[in-house]
Order: C-alpha cells, then structure tokens, then sequence
C-alpha cells in the first residue's frame, strides 16, 4: 500500500506542476497575501479629513488648529467659514470631521465657564467616525493641559499611565500578518483538493480508479497529502516573508504555530473532502466553497473581532475552524502564549476537525 | 430577434432545471447579507477589566462597581499578584488590568507623571479595539480619578447617529455579493461550454458573438435582480439601514453594475483554459481586491498611494462609494456623476474584450 | 475453476426505474463474452456491479470466486476495467499513464519498466512515450487504454463499449487485440452495440430493457431467430424494447 501510494503521489505531483496556472499561483498567492494586504487591511486611520471652522481666532484656537495640522491623524483640509459651509464641502469633497470653535473661546475657558467646541463627524463609516471623534479629543485634552501649565494654572489632568502590552508600538500590521496566513492554508489545503478530486469526477478518471484495488483511504491521502506539503512550504515562505520585510518573528514558541497549522490543514482538508462529496460538478462545489470561504474571511475575526458581532454570531463562531487558528496565531506571535495558554482553542480545533473528518469518511463512497 | 429568443430560453431553461445551483445563487446572497451585516463591527461591546489593588479601598470598590454596572464592560475580579496580568492575557481572559498604587485615594490623584496613582494596563495585539477600549474604560473612571474637563466637548454623528456598523458595511457587503455570484456564474457558465464543446456548436451557427453573450446574459441579469431586491429588502427592514436617496437611482446604478460584473465574468472565461483556472481567477482577482481594496471594510484614503491607484479598477470601490452616498447620506444622482461615468466606462469596456476575444476565436 | 462469472437474479434498481432486472447467466474462464443492447438496455450498469463500482439492490453472484456482494474489493485485484468514458488521465504522458496503472496493482518498478517498453513497441507509439495522452489519435488512445486495463494480466477484463467513434480498421487492430488476450488466458466481457463484432464474440448475451433476451453462440441464436446475422436478430430483438 505504501508502494502504491507512492506512483499515485507522482502523478499528483506531476499533474500540479504540468498545470498552465497552479505552480504560478502557489508563488504569487502567498507574495501578494504577505505583501499587499498588511499594507491594506488597516483600521488604524490616518489621513483623516477635517476642517475647522474658528470663529474665536484666538492664539488658544490658533495653537489648537496648529496641532490637529501637525497632527499624523488629521489632513487639515479647509477653514470654511460658517457650518452650511462646511457642510457643502463635507458633501463635494468627502470630508470626515468637523470642528467648531465657538466665539469667544478662550475668554470663557480663562473664565471657567467651560466652552463648548462641537464635533461633527460623517459616520457613514462609523469606525473612521469614532476613531476621528477621539483622536480629536485627545488633541484638546493634550492642548488645554499645555495651555493651562504655561498659564500657571493648577493641573486637573489625571496621572493615569496607559501601558500597552504585547503590541507596544501598537502596529496594526502585526495585528494581521499572523492572521493572514489564514487564507493560504485555506485556499491551498482546501479549496484545490477539493476541486481536484470533482475534477476527476467530472473526467471520469475516478470510475477507473474505483474500478482498481486502490483503498479509498490510499486514494484521498493520495490527494490530500501534496497540499499538506505545499500548503506547509508557501507558510513558511509567507512567515520568512513576515519576518524579512516586516521584521516580525514569534514571541512564542514556532513548534505552536507549526503544530496549530497542522492541525487547521487537517480540517480544513477534511472540509474541502465534504464539500467534494457533496458535488458532482465543479461548479456546484466552487459555489459551496465560496459561501463557506466568505463566512471563513468575514466571520473568523481576521478583519473585524469576533467580540464585535452580536452574541448569536459570536455562538456561531465556535463552529468556524479559522477562528480558533487566527486566535492561537496572534497570541503566540504577539503575546507568546504557551501551549497550555492555548489548549482551549486546540481542543476545540481538534474536535472540529474529528467531527469534520468524521463527516468526510461517512460521506465518501466509493460504490453507488 | 427570434433567434436572440431562442437562445435566451435555452439558457433560461439551463438555469431552471440546475435547480440546486439557482438555489445556492438566490439563498447565499440572503444568508450573507444576515450574517455579515450584523457581524461585521468594529464595535466594542464588551470589555473584561481585573484590578490589582495591593490595598483595597472604598474608591477600588467604587470602580469595581462602575465596571460591574456598565453594560459593556465584564469585571473580571480582583487579582492576588501582578503576575497575574500577563497569565489571565495571554489566555485571553482579560481585556484590560487597572493597578492601582498602594496609596490610591482620591485626594491624592496630582502627584504628577513621575508616580502614578494608577496604571491601565491593556492588551494591544489589536492595536485599534485596545485604544477604543481604554478611552472607554478612562471615561467611565474618570470621575472617580479627576475633576471635571474645563472645555466641554459635544459630537455629533452625522447620517448614523447611533454609530451603527451595518450603515457603513450593508452598502460594501450588497457590491459584494453581486459582484461574486453574477461573475461567477457567467464565466463558469462559458467555460464549461468551451469544456463539453457545445460553446462551438453556438460559435458555427450563424448568430453574432454579441447574441450569444447577450443571451447568456439575460437570464443572469434577471436572477441578479432578484438578489438585488432580497438583499436591499433585508437591509432596510433586518438591518434597519436606511434608503435615504430615490430608489430608483439605486436600481438604476445598479442595474450598470450587474451588466458590468456579467461582462466581466464572460471575459475571465475568455481567457481561462478550463473550469479550475476560472475558478481559481475569480478567486484571486475577484473576492480578495473587492474585500481589500474596495473600501468594504478598508477605507481606501487609509491605504498606501500605489495601492489607492490600484483600487481605481476595483468596480466595486466605486459601486460601493455610490451605495453608501445614495442609501445613507441621501444624496441625489448628481452626486454620483463621477461614480456612474466610471461604471458605465468599465461595462462598455468589458463588453468589448468579451467580444473580442469570442471574434479572435472565430477566426482561429 | 470452469466458471469466472456467475450470476444470479442481479437486479438494480435507482428509485423507480430498474436498470438490471433479474439477469441471471455465467461466463467460462478464457472466453470471449460479448453483451449487446441498445443504448440505455443496461450494460454498463450491470457492468459497474461486477466491477464493485455499484452495489447490486438485490440477488448474487461470484467473480473469479468471490462474492460481487461482500467481497468486492477482492475483487478488483482480479479485474481489469476499461471505462466507457475515457479515462486515462489526459495531463499525464503515456509512459507516465502506464507507469501509474501499473504501480496501482503493484507491479515494481522495473517490471513496469520492462513490460512498457515491449507493450510501446507491441502498439508502436514508442516515439510517443512522452508526449501528452491528450495529443494521441482516439484509435491509439483506445488501444492504450485496454493495454493499461490488461498491463497487470487480470484473470478477466471487462470493456464497456471499447470501440465507440474508432474507425473501422482500428476497430479491427483492436479486435486483434483482444483475441491476443483471449489467447494469453484472460477472460474478455465486452459490450458493444457494433453487431458485426458480436460475430467474433464466443458467446453473446443480448440485453433488452433491463433483461436478458437472449444467451448463446453467435449461430446458435442465428438458427433459433432464423435469421442470416446478428445484426437482424438485434433488430428483431430491439422492437420488443419499450424503454426510451
């Protein structure tokens, strides 16, 4: 069996590699995920737009509008001269944040009477909206506290000391690459065995096949077991990548994250085995396939958290393997969690690809 | 005219009778557009916050019960030893940790940076949910630890004042859909008809290149509408997003946006050898530009310059920018102009390569 | 043993529609049994069940002396198969095909090495080892096929409709082919529906919806429907036939 195996793994060998598109995408796959998307998957919002509308023209409003000018987070994009003003602009030009400083700002603030500035932020998209709300806030809390000091005034500021952990310099990029090597193991360990395999149904080379001695175990592994391989090699292509360009290397230990992408190959391959299954042609199994990766993309964490979503869809997480693989990948790059820090998300793993895997054997049959 | 006729029943009852398929194409838009839209958020709803307090206090206790009383934060409890910290997070236990110096009062809070009163501990893996959170966890105790702000601020949130996520990822998540399952089903449609040979059987017959694209297109626009009015339904009513803008204009450019994503999926067939390739095509230069660089969940002035460049040939990006102008903020077509003019640009575009490639093949 | 394939009341029904109806008949070792009928009469469905491809939805049968019920995949080290569909795979070259097949049934690797270079000569595309299966001419791709179904020399081959769309004269070369298994000892179970290579058959066995109509020496059915070839009595047969 060990022998037959063997010219079965040589002609899925020579099959991939003989194939006018797949040796292609196995480089550029892994290059384009690694290179481009940390550079695009952030919700670390720079440049955002804003204008300021000063009806004070005071030097405590002038130094306000100084900072939010200097400020990386801001494109100080126009003073307009009253709100309907404003407003035209936000429409033309797609500005995100409006701020207004009320006449006689800084006599009342010398005053105590505590003036009100107003924000009027586009929340069309709410997280740019909110992000653009605090960073604002924070600016004016940062410019009143050095006014009030050169002022001599007493301080009222309070001596909290924020301390980031793990991700100290709070990159976003480190956020997702970890993360993001997600969609390779899931495209390359799942989707391509499974349309292989309809592939052969569709041809008809699997009824000859099934008509030899060849056990269906010795046939699927015989699949299966070439894009372990590959699905292994372009991960470590993409964390040399990681580690190459942005200088990001495990905090943890690399057995984890090797031992948790075996794992998610396994049940993303016994997956990718249902679905063929389940379909008798390769369009109805790229439509599953496509249904399920979009739930795996959107639905794992990897672009929005999973603490996000309301509690029904966060119950339906738990029944998503790459949940559980993006978990064990962030903490054990950024926190280096041990093994026993993520065994939760490994049994849970392991009993889905069991069950999976469970699913898969039961609905392969090999006589009708 | 008649034969256009005859070629358009043949594909219609093509798609009828793989009733499995048609299933899949009208049910998935319905269940993603459930999922996604009330599951992608970048709300923070819940925080898990420990307090180390070497001493505890009347004002720890007094935190302590904000945290316990605020919906959105979880009070995890006091922790015995700073080592704590690190163990509960990196289990992913805890959010956040306040340690509070053994001479915590109130009347102390102005000692100055040099020697904190307090320290918020957090953990920052997701460097963005961590600063929303900790300007939240600040707010709530800020009234224990400081004196009231001597500038009052007020925000206003404009088009969605109750911050929802749904109004920004709905209009993104509808471009989405439609832009995945019209080109799929079309290119894979084509490249099967190359595979089994039928495709040169309509390729001999005296029709025009044209007729059999548009044939194949037709009932695939009609099936695109349906998703289209169960997807704009759901979102007004389940997802509570607004239709602000003339439901007419929407229909409208979205009625270029199926024709542009039909086009498109006929020239992915035009050049894909077989079924994988398309497949694979789709994939690679569909589903992951239009999440990434379409603005659905990545604003596109957040990227860098040459990938915002990029973005420009991503249809989606500009078929989401005019969704979330018309259904949210309530604009009229007019602000729309330079969307619509892309859109229909890139269709006639699509529309010609289609035909192209189908001529070239004649001739070989 | 006198008898490889024994059958009795095999039946297969998918839902409503019986495919195999009660056949019952059995094939002598080294013989060359051809099974005739009209496109749909049920061939290759019965056909799948004694490769263990399909199970039987009812009645027993032994092949090569193992039961078609439970000891099917015993079975398939006995068979050679050859599908009605082509299927070899057409992104592998010829060699590659052989070498495969070969390994399947567990050959080694210098055996397959050695038969493969006598059986390229035999067909004479030895210039063709490496090329691609998918740029071989259909007559020489129906060919390989049956030699990579025999490479492992099975005690018996079943061939679903070999000759479909091959002109006559590789029709004949391929013929020449099969009596040259015959010869070497491997049973032959052909279908067809050329009536003309249902006189070079030992024995036929003509199916008509689902039954057998008929079983017998090529002349023995000639005298018993008076008829002067086969093709007549297929025609005769063929208008009892009610299934479209």
């Amino acid at each position: 069996m060990a022998c037959t195996l063997g010219f079965l793994l040589e002609k899925e060998f020579k099959q991939f590699f003989r194939d006018p598109f797949l040796p292609k995408m196995a480089i550029v796959f892994p290059v384009i995920i690694m290179l481009v998307i940390p550079f695009v998957a952030n919700l670390d919002f720079k440049n955002i737009n804003i204008s300021v509308i000063d009806y004070d023209n005071s030097p405590l409003s002038q130094r306000l509008i100084g900072k939010i000018d200097h400020s990386s987070y801001f494109i100080l994009r126009s003073m307009p001269k009253d709100f309907g003003d404003a407003m035209t602009q936000m429409d033309e030009y797609g500005l995100d944040v409006i701020l207004e400083i009320p006449k006689d700002f800084e006599k009342q603030f010398q005053n105590s009477q505590q003036p009100t500035l107003s924000i009027v932020a586009n929340a069309v998209d709410a997280s740019k909206a909110a992000s653009g709300d605090g960073y604002l806030k924070q600016i004016v809390s940062s410019t009143i506290s050095e006014y009030v000091e050169e002022q001599g005034y007493i301080t009222p500021a309070p001596n909290i000391v924020v301390r980031n952990m793990y991700n100290t310099t709070e990159n976003y990029r480190f956020f997702m690459i970890p993360a993001l090597t997600v969609m390779l193991i899931i495209i390359v360990c799942g989707a391509l065995p499974a349309l292989n395999i309809v592939k052969e149904k569709e041809n008809g080379t699997i009824e000859q096949i099934n008509a030899t001695p060849i056990g269906k175990i010795t046939f699927t592994f015989s699949k299966l077991i070439p894009y372990w391989i590959m699905g292994l090699v372009i991960l470590t292509i993409a964390l040399i990548i990681a580690w190459l360009l942005y200088g990001l290397v495990p905090m943890g230990s690399l057995l984890i994250v090797y031992a948790n992408a075996v794992l998610f190959i396994f049940t993303i391959s016994a997956f990718g085995l249902i679905v063929s299954n389940f379909s008798s042609t390769m369009q109805q199994s790229m439509f599953i396939m496509f249904f399920f990766i979009m739930i795996f993309v959107l639905m794992s964490g990897l672009l929005t958290p999973v603490e996000s979503m309301p509690e029904w869809a966060q119950t339906l997480t738990a029944f998503i393997p790459p949940r559980y693989f993006i978990e064990v990948m962030r903490a054990v790059y950024l926190k280096g969690s041990s093994f026993a820090d993520t065994l939760p998300a490994f049994y849970r793993l392991g009993g889905l690809t069991v069950v999976l895997a469970l699913i898969a054997i039961w609905s392969y049959r090999k006589r009708q | 005219m008649r034969r256009f006729l005859i070629f358009v029943k043949k594909e219609t009852l093509q798609i009828l009778r793989d009733y499995r398929t048609m299933l899949i194409i009208i049910i998935m838009p319905i269940v993603q557009i459930i999922l996604f839209g009330y599951a992608l958020s970048m709300e923070v709803n819940n925080i898990d916050v420990a307090i180390y307090a070497p001493v505890r206090s009347n004002s720890t206790d007094d935190v302590a019960a904000k945290l316990i009383s605020n919906k959105y934060t979880t009070f995890k409890g006091y922790l015995d030893k700073s080592t704590d910290i690190d163990r509960l997070m990196k289990s992913g236990d805890i959010d956040i940790a306040l340690i509070f110096s053994p001479d915590f009062n109130k009347s102390q809070v102005t000692q100055g940076l040099d020697n904190p009163t307090m320290q918020l501990v957090t953990d920052a893996v997701n460097p963005v949910i961590s600063r929303l959170s900790t300007n939240y966890i600040l707010q709530i105790i800020s009234d224990d630890v400081a004196t009231s702000s001597p500038v009052k601020i007020t925000s206003k949130m404009l088009y969605n004042p109750q911050m929802l996520s749904s109004y920004t990822f709905v209009p993104g998540i509808l471009g989405l859909i439609i832009m995945i399952i019209c080109t799929l089903v079309t290119s894979i449609s084509i490249v099967r008809e190359k595979e089994t040979g039928t495709m040169d059987l309509l390729l001999v017959s005296p029709s025009k290149p044209l007729m059999v694209i548009g044939a194949k297109m037709i009932p695939y626009f009609i099936l695109s509408c349906v998703n289209l009015a169960s997807v704009l339904i759901l979102a007004n009513t389940l997802l509570n997003v607004p239709i602000q803008g003339s439901i007419v204009v929407i229909c409208f450019i979205s009625f270029i946006y199926i024709i542009l994503s039909l086009a498109f999926g006929v020239s992915i067939s035009a050049i894909s050898q077989n079924q994988v390739m398309a497949i694979l095509i789709s994939a690679v230069v569909l589903l992951i530009p239009v999440i990434m660089l379409s603005g659905l969940i990545f604003p596109i002035d957040n990227i860098p310059e040459i990938l915002q460049w990029i973005s420009v040939t991503v249809p989606a990006r500009w078929y989401i920018d005019a969704m979330r102008k018309l259904m949210v903020e309530g604009l009229p077509l007019i602000a729309c102009w330079k969307q619509v003019l892309i859109l229909s640009g890139m269709t006639v575009f699509f529309i010609f390569v289609a035909v192209k490639q189908l001529n070239s093949k004649i001739k070989k | 043993m006198d008898k490889i394939i024994e059958v009795q009341h095999l039946t297969k029904k998918f839902g409503n529609f019986v495919a195999v109806d009660d056949i019952s008949f059995d094939v002598r070792c080294g013989e060359i049994f051809g099974f005739l009928g009209a496109n749909g009469a049920g061939k290759s469905t019965a056909i799948k069940m004694f490769c263990g491809l399909s199970r039987p939805t009812s009645g027993t049968g032994t092949i090569a002396g193992l039961d078609i019920n439970r000891q099917f995949e015993k079975i398939k080290q006995h068979i050679g198969y050859m599908s009605q569909r082509f299927s070899l795979y057409e992104d592998l070259t010829v060699r590659e095909n052989i070498t495969l097949f070969g390994g399947i049934y567990g050959l080694s690797r210098s055996d397959i090495k050695a038969k493969a270079k006598v059986l390229l000569e035999k067909l004479e595309i030895s210039h063709k080892a490496d090329d691609l299966v998918s740029s071989l001419p259909l007559g020489d791709k129906q060919k390989l096929a049956f030699s990579v179904s025999i490479f492992h020399h099975p005690e018996i081959v079943f061939l679903d409709e070999p000759t479909g769309g091959v002109d006559p004269a590789s029709r004949r070369r391929f013929w020449e082919m099969i009596y040259e298994a015959a010869e070497s000892g491997i049973t032959v179970f052909v279908t067809t529906h050329f009536m003309d290579e249902a006189e070079y058959c030992n024995r036929i066995c003509m199916m008509v919806d689902g039954r057998i109509k008929a079983l017998g020496t090529p002349s023995e059915l000639k005298a018993e429907y008076g008829c002067d070839t086969i093709n007549d009595v297929f025609c005769k047969m063929a208008v009892t036939a009610t299934r479209q």
